[in-house]
């Protein structure tokens, strides 16, 4: 994983000047209303408790118009118990929704992959359904930098 | 047609989880993006992929403007028997395809 | 702190670049990064003629040479090196029907081309054609064939189906080494291509070896600065969110240094081409390449 660059390095490569976006976001902020209405009308009333999701995206994107992003489930994956969808929020882009992924046992893991979109430097987060009605959410952040010499 | 990639195993146990990755020629495009005039591009994008087996429902994504052009998806499905997988793409002004995979479980 | 305009130290390897560039290091391009921003006077002169900043062009020697695959971030990486999530195959697969497809009454690509037969042409473009009597790119010698033994009008650069065939061929050639030909039909327009990567131009007065030969490994805000070789195209950009030529990023730099595009598909894009692929020889052919 490439390490994120130092505060000074980063100054001194004039990122403000070349709009390279650098802006760490704030860690366990609230999100955003639009972001938290969406969940609610994923969630319904059901609480939405932190575990059981692991949310795979890179800390320093090389481009925001295509972020890979992997989600697991802890489940068994039966007909009693498995994880019934996943859906992934953003916090700044113009809409909260990313994506929503439908599974079931026939999944046999809950395990998938994407690639997605970010305008900005932001938290994006993953809340799993399970069959049992409960809800289970992951986030992470990532900073969006921009390619240097894009297309003018 | 869009040109679709679909990679998964053409043989597996009965019983084996079977990784799949699809990949579709698709601009994705936002409706939120000016285009050369300076007007905003209509949205256009690809809203929902279905693979079934043996014309059962396995899984569903429903996609938004956030995932990226050319949309890729990993997933997995327990292979039960020899049969065919259909993965179908639809979307915006009447988007619509679908690709048919043999796969063989012994 | 050293100025861009500064060479590089000798004997500085290649260990020494694999570590995080310390701040100072990037200074240099912060200082021409800040020109970017800078409001430009009115001039009377083209860009093109810009004070020379002279920049020796060191050749990097061939051990030292490094793909910009290397400087990847893993995401990245591992989207070019699975073909299964690699989306430039989406093109190779359309190239590979198109190649098959023949035009009305005449011979499809592949009724002259057998099968195998185009492995490693791809990694030896450009390359003289003695009936046209100048060097062609993979992309003219394409529609040389098309109008010379398809009776097809030529494909647009950069259109889809050029793209598409263009990384089919290259395709063929992944994993096998650069290997420019020692033709000496194509020594002036190597040298010229030689003097395009060197001369300062546009506003910023930057070269190609400003960056490429003098300050690889280090970085450009976030971005690592790459050697600047041509092996993987036609190659996925995310920033394009699509296939593109070696021609279309090299318009971006150009972009980036405040400069005027080459003419498309002109004389000075196919010498800059071929002196670039012998600079980067002996890499390896990656086609569809991923970059940022």
């Amino acid at each position: 994983m490439t390490p994120p660059p130092d505060r000074r390095a980063v100054l001194s490569g004039g990122a403000g000047l070349l709009g390279v976006l650098l802006v760490r976001p704030a860690a366990a902020r609230a999100p955003r209303e639009a972001t938290a209405a969406a969940i609610r009308r994923f969630a319904g009333e059901a609480a939405v408790r932190p575990g059981r999701v692991a949310l795979d995206m890179p800390p320093l994107v090389e481009n925001g118009n295509s972020v890979p992003l992997a989600i697991t489930v802890e489940s068994p994956m039966t007909e009693a118990d498995h994880v019934r969808r996943i859906a992934v929020f953003n916090d700044k882009n113009p809409q909260p929704n990313v994506v929503t992924l439908h599974l079931g046992p026939r999944a046999g893991r809950a395990a998938v992959a994407t690639r997605i979109r970010l305008s900005d430097s932001q938290t994006v987060t993953a809340v799993a359904e399970m069959s049992d009605g409960s809800y289970w959410s992951a986030t992470a952040d990532a900073i969006v930098t921009l390619a240097a010499c894009v297309e003018g | 047609m869009a040109r679709a990639l679909i990679n998964l195993p053409r043989t597996a146990r009965a019983g084996a989880v079977i990784e799949i990755k699809t990949l579709l020629s698709h601009p994705m495009e936002t409706g939120y993006r000016p285009g050369p005039a300076g007007r905003l591009l209509p949205r256009d994008i690809v809203t929902e992929f279905v693979c079934r087996y043996d014309g059962e429902e396995v899984f569903r994504a429903e996609f938004f403007p956030a995932t990226a052009a050319n949309p890729y998806l990993t997933f997995t499905t327990v292979a039960t028997r020899s049969g065919t997988l259909s993965f179908t793409w639809t979307g915006d002004n009447g988007f619509s395809q679908t690709q048919d995979v043999a796969i063989e479980v012994t | 702190m050293r100025a861009s305009g500064t060479g590089r130290p000798p004997g500085r390897g290649a260990a020494a670049r694999a570590t995080r560039p310390p701040a100072g290091r990037v200074l240099g391009l912060a200082l021409a990064a800040g020109l970017l921003a800078a409001p430009v006077p009115a001039r009377e002169t083209p860009a093109q003629e810009a004070p020379a900043r002279e920049t020796p062009a060191q050749e990097i020697p061939p051990g030292e040479r490094r793909s910009g695959l290397d400087a990847l971030a893993p995401g990245t990486r591992s989207m070019q090196l699975d073909d299964a999530a690699n989306p430039g195959m989406l093109w190779v697969q359309d190239g590979a029907e198109l190649w098959a497809a023949a035009p009305a009454g005449r011979p499809a690509c592949a009724g002259c081309h057998r099968d195998g037969t185009m492995r490693g042409v791809a990694a030896r473009y450009p390359a003289f054609d003695a009936a046209a009597g100048r060097p062609v790119d993979l992309e003219d010698r394409v529609n040389l064939c098309r109008t010379r033994h398809q009776g097809a009008a030529p494909l647009a650069r950069e259109g889809h189906d050029l793209l598409a065939l263009t990384a089919f061929l290259g395709n063929q050639s992944r994993g096998l080494p650069l290997a420019p030909p020692a033709d000496p039909r194509l020594d002036a327009a190597r040298a010229e291509g030689r003097a395009l990567f060197a001369t300062p131009r546009g506003q910023l007065g930057f070269s190609c070896a400003a960056c490429h030969d003098a300050h690889w490994g280090r970085h450009l805000g976030a971005s690592p600065i790459p050697q600047g070789h041509p092996n993987g195209y036609p190659l996925y950009r995310l920033e394009w969110q699509g296939l593109g030529s070696l021609e279309r990023r090299l318009r971006n730099c150009l972009a980036g240094m405040r400069a005027e595009p080459l003419p498309e598909g002109g004389p000075e894009t196919v010498a800059l081409t071929l002196y670039l692929m012998q600079r980067a020889a002996p890499l390896p052919v990656e086609t569809p390449a991923v970059r940022p």
